[in-house]
């Protein structure tokens, strides 16, 4: 075990798996020569060679395009999105291709593509690098996401999307790259696709987050006056619905964060499991913390559109006292 | 002002009009390759004829007409090895016959049937690309992983005029240039993408000036002549063994019938110019060329036109007698480890419809 930041267990994540399968490369735009514009890649050049960390040309579609092409020849691609925003090029092959190609081949021919980007706000970056953009992604048929919101499931989440047979997109919380520090397992580390994680035990409400919103939930539970549970969901596609539902059970009340926008964001997806299989363990209303149905801001007011700990006590209090 | 194009652009051709225009011929290619062609072009043709008859009874669904590129497709596939990966677009949708595929896999395809899926690993050969040059990066990704592992194979990808517009072409093409991968980039330039003329689609003299943006060489052929397009392709598939990188090659024909089932091009073609098209379309142009040469006689045609017709008898025989597809296969392929959800909602499928 050693202590690192978040992005220092990507980094760890990728030697790891690299030194691992000789057929894992990483591609991306400035991943190998600076070693990635948040440091995610550094090192990786100089340990596996220009071959297996490739500087490509500014082109996310050509990116993913071509991984598809990598992946008939045998490599298992890891590509980097430099940005959260910037990753829309690459929707039209991810969309018509990398979600299908397996089905379109009768289950013969597999595509094991890990997407990786930095995603969401909080940063005071220029427009277009504060996205967040699960949706997207969630919702696309044949793809697989995570989120981690810790240094531990960074690392163990990314090496599960490397040596997933099927497309993963994994989405890193920028604004924790280098706050959230934690220890982190040596050598190798796989947390399943799939499994949610209890950040914290509580039984009158449960606050449901991924990513940044996990550290958020976190603090909002220190300020209320109640037993708060966090369930960090880590796995977006699949989702850990016996977690969700059990947390449902225990506590009767739910608030869902997310920082994407709200209208058909994940934490709808989430209230309507919620309707469908815990209406009867529902003791008030699901609620919303959401970022709203805006662009996302210019960064002088994007703590206003962020989702925060004052926004979540007063959702959570709201359903205490409903 | 009308287009104007340069000398250089003149198509190179190696069949000639039996007039005025001299056959010429490609070194290497003797009479059992012509005739390899001349085989390979009948089966497309065939395929092609019968698909529309077959459409038009109703027994497969929209299909993507190629009367007419047989000359591009059987040049540029006689110029790769089997080792060689093909991407084709919708246009080629039959290229696979050529690799011994059952016609009966790609008529199920048109079938809407999930027989038509394969394996590529099985023939090389990519799936059938519908949205238009997206198909590009996957076959520079292909070629560049191979050279990546030493490998000698190359890959080649078919698309059309339409496609040098779209974001994909360019970043296949781009990628393949910066990472040397030996890749062939084959454009069918028939002039229409559905009812949109070259000339609306771009403002270059040619399209294969294209080439020169990406630092690769470029050459442009007559697509309706099935020996100036193997010569080409076969100098593009040696240079990228080589080491050499992408190519480019644009073969210029003519869309002389509808671009699907589903189009009528009454509305926005000049049918005179369709008609002289049609009069010396690529296949009866390769068979005088035989002729002349002496390599083709009658009862050798009839033997190989049987041949193809044959083919396809049996072919759409073996895809009507395939069974109803199992709606299991909504899920089964689609993660190679599926979520519990789709058991789930496979189990009320078939409680709600009775089976």
């Amino acid at each position: 075990m050693a202590d690192r930041y978040l992005v220092e267990a990507v980094n760890d994540a990728l030697h790891v798996e690299m030194e691992r399968d000789e057929n894992v490369m990483v591609m991306g735009e400035d991943v190998g020569r600076a070693g990635g514009v948040f440091r995610a890649t550094a090192g990786l050049r100089d340990r596996f060679g220009a071959d297996r960390c490739v500087d490509t040309p500014l082109a996310e579609a050509g990116i993913l395009g071509s991984a598809v092409g990598l992946c008939m020849a045998g490599f298992r691609p890891v590509c980097e999105m430099q940005y959260d925003a910037f990753s829309y090029p690459c929707l039209d092959q991810l969309i018509t291709h990398v979600g299908r190609y397996r089905w379109r081949t009768g289950g013969k021919m597999t595509f094991p593509i890990t997407i990786r980007m930095p995603y969401g706000g909080g940063v005071r970056a220029p427009e277009l690098h504060d996205d967040s953009p699960e949706t997207y992604y969630v919702h696309t048929p044949g793809i697989k996401v995570a989120i981690p919101s810790n240094p531990a499931d960074a690392k163990g989440l990314l090496a599960a999307a490397i040596r997933d047979p099927d497309p993963v997109v994994i989405l890193e919380p920028k604004l924790v790259y280098r706050t959230e520090r934690g220890a982190v397992p040596d050598g190798e580390h796989v947390v399943p696709l799939g499994k949610a994680r209890l950040a914290r035990d509580g039984s009158d409400l449960t606050l449901v987050a991924y990513g940044a919103m996990v550290p958020v939930c976190e603090r909002a539970a220190n300020e209320l006056e109640a037993s708060v549970e966090v369930l960090d969901l880590r796995s977006l596609k699949p989702l850990d619905e016996e977690a969700l539902l059990a947390s449902a059970a225990k506590t009767g009340r739910i608030v869902l964060v997310q920082e994407a926008p709200r209208t058909c964001g994940y934490a709808a997806e989430l209230a309507a499991i919620l309707v469908e299989k815990a209406l009867l363990d529902l003791r008030a209303p699901v609620l919303r913390v959401t970022g709203y149905d805006v662009p996302y801001p210019y960064w002088t007011i994007e703590d206003a559109y962020m989702p925060s700990v004052a926004r979540v006590v007063d959702a959570a209090r709201a359903l205490l006292a409903f | 002002m009308a287009s104007t194009v340069p000398a250089e652009h003149d198509l190179r051709r190696v069949i000639g009009d039996g007039d005025s225009i001299p056959d010429g011929e490609v070194e290497g290619v003797g009479e059992q390759e012509l005739l390899d062609f001349y085989r390979s072009m009948v089966l497309l043709r065939t395929y092609d004829e019968r698909s529309v008859v077959y459409h038009s009874q109703g027994r497969i669904g929209t299909y993507a007409i190629y009367w007419g590129h047989e000359a591009i497709q059987a040049g540029a596939f006689h110029a790769l090895e089997d080792e060689d990966w093909i991407f084709p677009s919708y246009r080629e949708s039959a290229i696979g016959l050529l690799r011994g595929m059952p016609a009966a896999t790609v008529l199920s395809w048109w079938r809407g049937h999930p027989a038509g899926w394969w394996n590529p690993a099985d023939y090389n050969l990519a799936s059938i690309c519908i949205p238009i040059a997206t198909q590009v990066p996957h076959a520079a990704g292909l070629a560049w992983g191979k050279r990546l592992r030493g490998e000698s194979a190359c890959a080649l990808t078919f698309f059309g005029d339409g496609a040098t517009s779209e974001g994909a072409f360019h970043e296949g093409a781009n990628f393949a240039a910066v990472m040397r991968a030996p890749l062939v980039l084959l454009c069918n330039n028939n002039q229409w993408a559905i009812s949109t003329p070259l000339a609306a689609q771009t403002k270059a003299d040619a399209l294969v000036d294209k080439a020169a943006g990406y630092g690769i060489p470029g050459v442009r052929v007559d697509g309706g002549d099935v020996l100036a397009v193997y010569e080409a392709a076969r100098a593009a598939v040696a240079h990228g063994r080589a080491g050499e990188g992408p190519s480019f090659i644009e073969a210029v024909t003519y869309r002389s019938a509808p671009h699907a089932t589903a189009d009528n091009p009454k509305a926005y073609i000049d049918l005179e110019r369709v008609g002289e098209e049609r009069a010396n379309e690529c296949l009866s142009r390769f068979e005088g060329y035989l002729r002349r040469q002496g390599v083709l006689h009658d009862d050798l045609a009839h033997a190989i036109k049987a041949e193809a017709t044959e083919v396809m008898r049996a072919g759409i025989a073996a895809a009507e007698a395939e069974p109803p597809a199992d709606i299991g296969l909504l899920f089964e392929h689609a993660l190679a480890d599926p979520p519990a959800s789709f058991e789930h909602d496979l189990a009320e499928l078939r409680r709600i419809l009775g089976g």
